[in-house]
């Protein structure tokens, strides 16, 4: 068996190298470097921090939201376990903030009421049409999913947020688009729409643009992964009882076949 | 079946149900006293890790499918509800997504280990054929399970691959166009083709399940091969199935499972594409489609050739050769580890799958279209060139005597077979019995 794996590596290698050689050449051609960020809630124990949460649901509310929707996501769920874990007092405020359509009426007429905890988020626009319409011809993305629907996840999100610049001299940029380093073509519809002191945080944590973007993002993976703090706790309690499970597993084989061995040394010779 | 029965129904019941319908008897043969060759390594283990594998998937399955609304509009969200408001909704479709790649890497360890060790040779042939069998099938299943998410890259992967049918134009004109718009139920792929791929995702399980019976029932026939690729000669040669491999496929498996459980709990989305978290839009096609891994080698061969018909003939023909492999190898050995020359090409085969599998992964562009065309010409020359030449000049090493006398040494004595789980109580020492 040696000498078929030494065999089976080397010819792994020569075919290997020059291919990772044009990869990493072809990476430099297309998307851009999104660097990696150090997440509360990065595998295998990570677990999200509720007051960052809630301060990214504020700069979701009081920024994001007048153009992108969360339609999958509901008032109640800001209450729920794993994610800001506001109090169900809170949850019914933030809901009744917003209007909704319900009915029709005993009269058939449909009404206008404030949203309950049960209703899902209210969405900026209507419909798509009426969303491009205010938006330069742009549709600005329900973001839902968003943190799990992007190359590089929270990471991506937040190297955007931040990623607005001065356009290099030699490109350009086109009528009502802005230049991004982290966006793929570096071109992007959505203006810079975080700065220094735009949101006031009543924690003490500092009103920056990065720890804006940074606690959006993180409310952004929530609301994409809102089951994560679940998942990586039956995790650790599910890999131990198997870990346990494989050992018996084996001492029990070995077991079993050294009745095998002990016979063959019996009989042999 | 192949062997005789050892079955003795002890108790009155146990003969009355014998005499009606024998399935004590058949458990007991096929599953506990079969015999089994003693030298199998673990690379026997995946057979019984590919049926654990197809009972997880269909039983997440179906309770996904309480739950899924198989709709254009309802597809996308009801997927993001259970993920949100069903009850351990989270784990079963990550255990459903993920336990597909699990599946694949079973059954492409399984599919190379019969090739490694020549288990397709006569009197293996059928179910060699079956193994292949299964395997398109599982090919489609997957296909058609991962396009029920209707996320971009379902939709797309779905446009893609029913367009492929359309190459029968350029055979008889109109007829692929005819062909296609038949399988979408429509003039583009909506939400007629959604029910149908839907349909069809529930009720292909259930005939692999089937096929799985016949193969196991083509394995028991001759029995297994062995690493050492000879026949069992003597009882000696065997164990019981039971406890010897039910103990050793039994810990390969919640090994495998422990690999598995790691990546549904840890990096559920890691085989995914991000893609397919952004609603089907027919409108706006994505920069780059492609495919779920286990598919990109097939991908791969599809892109290489310039011509769309021959393109897809080569796809169908990446798979569909394995059925001739049982009468393409031409030589008298069956395991690789006693044929010197082969092994060389049988792992630049094995390498090549792997490259391929990366190039599915690229743009078809400059260099990973080259080295596409390549690898290409030779994963068809491996079967078509290789194993019928390679059979006819090779000389192979010397084979063993026996599967046992590796390991008890040439003479054959009258010594007993090896012990019997039945007669071997756990509490008697072994040597007493030997």
């Amino acid at each position: 068996m040696q000498p078929i794996s030494i065999l089976a590596a080397s010819l792994a290698l020569v075919i290997a190298l020059p291919v990772a050689a044009f990869a990493e050449e072809a990476n430099t051609n297309h998307a851009p470097e999104i660097a990696e960020q150090s997440w509360s809630f990065s595998p295998p124990f990570g677990t999200y921090d509720n007051a960052q949460l809630q301060r990214g649901f504020q700069v979701y509310k009081e920024i994001c939201s007048s153009c992108h929707s969360m339609r999958l996501l509901s008032y109640r769920n800001l209450g729920e376990p794993g994610g800001p874990q506001f109090s169900p007092k809170a949850v019914e405020i933030i809901a009744s903030q917003a209007q909704v359509t319900d009915g029709p009426n005993d009269k058939g007429e449909m009404f206008q009421r404030p949203a309950r905890p049960s209703d899902p988020f209210h969405s900026p626009f209507a419909n798509d049409q009426l969303a491009r319409n205010a938006n330069n011809g742009a549709l600005p993305p329900d973001l839902s999913v968003m943190a799990k629907a992007r190359e590089g996840g929270p990471d991506y999100i937040y190297a955007l947020l931040t990623g607005f610049k001065p356009a290099p001299p030699d490109f350009q940029v086109a009528q009502g688009m802005h230049y991004n380093v982290a966006f793929p073509g570096h071109q992007i519809a959505m203006p810079p729409p975080l700065s220094d002191g735009v949101v006031s945080y009543t924690d003490g944590t500092k009103p920056t643009l990065d720890n804006y973007a940074r606690d959006v993002s993180a409310y952004l993976m929530w609301a994409a992964e809102p089951k994560l703090e679940e998942r990586h706790k039956l995790g650790a309690r599910v890999m131990i009882f198997l870990l346990v499970f494989v050992v018996i597993m084996y001492l029990a084989k070995r077991a079993v076949w050294a009745r095998l061995h002990r016979h063959d040394a019996t009989h042999a010779a | 079946m192949a062997h005789p029965s050892s079955y003795e129904p002890n108790t009155g019941i146990e003969r009355w149900i014998d005499a009606r319908l024998p399935v004590p008897r058949l458990m007991h043969d096929q599953f506990l006293a079969f015999p089994t060759p003693r030298n199998l390594n673990y690379w026997w283990t995946f057979g019984g890790i590919l049926t654990f594998m197809l009972a997880a998937q269909i039983a997440t399955g179906v309770v996904l499918a309480m739950h899924y609304v198989p709709s254009e509009h309802g597809a996308f969200d009801s997927v993001e509800k259970i993920m949100r408001d069903v009850n351990w909704g989270w784990l079963l479709r990550y255990s459903h997504a993920v336990g597909a790649s699990m599946f694949f890497v079973a059954v492409y360890i399984h599919t190379f280990r019969g090739l490694y060790y020549g288990s397709y040779k006569a009197p293996r042939e059928v179910l060699w054929i079956l193994g292949v069998l299964i395997l398109l099938l599982m090919i489609a299943t997957a296909f058609m399970g991962y396009s029920l998410v209707w996320g971009q890259m379902s939709f797309w992967a779905v446009t893609v691959i029913t367009n492929l049918f359309s190459s029968l134009d350029s055979v008889v004109p109109g007829l692929g166009t005819r062909l296609v718009q038949w399988i979408w139920g429509g003039f583009s792929v909506g939400g007629p083709t959604l029910n149908r791929l839907y349909s069809l995702h529930y009720l292909f399980p259930f005939i692999i399940a089937g096929v799985v019976v016949l193969h196991i029932w083509a394995l028991h026939i001759p029995g297994n091969n062995n690493p050492t690729g000879i026949d069992v000669k003597t009882a000696r040669d065997t164990v019981p199935f039971h406890p010897y491999y039910t103990i050793k496929d039994g810990f390969a498996l919640v090994a495998f499972i422990f690999l598995f459980a790691a990546v549904v709990f840890y990096a559920p989305n890691y085989l995914g594409h991000p893609d397919n978290y952004v609603p089907a839009n027919p409108l706006q096609t994505p920069p780059h489609i492609v495919p779920e891994w286990y598919f990109l080698p097939f991908y791969a061969i599809l892109r290489a050739i310039p011509n769309k018909l021959l393109g897809v003939i080569a796809l169908l023909s990446s798979i569909s050769v394995l059925f001739f492999v049982p009468w393409l190898d031409t030589s008298r050995v069956r395991s690789t580890s006693y044929r010197p020359i082969y092994k060389w090409f049988f792992w630049a085969f094995a390498v090549t799958c792997v490259a391929l599998g990366y190039l599915g992964s690229q743009q078809p562009e400059g260099v990973y279209l080259v080295l596409g065309r390549i690898f290409t010409v030779y994963y068809f020359a491996f079967f078509l060139l290789v194993m019928p030449i390679v059979g006819l000049i090779e000389k192979p090493r010397g084979l063993p005597g026996s599967i046992t006398e590796p390991v008890l040494g040439p003479e054959e004595v009258a010594a007993p077979p090896a012990p019997a789980a039945r007669k071997v109580p756990l509490k008697r020492k072994p040597a007493e019995v030997a």
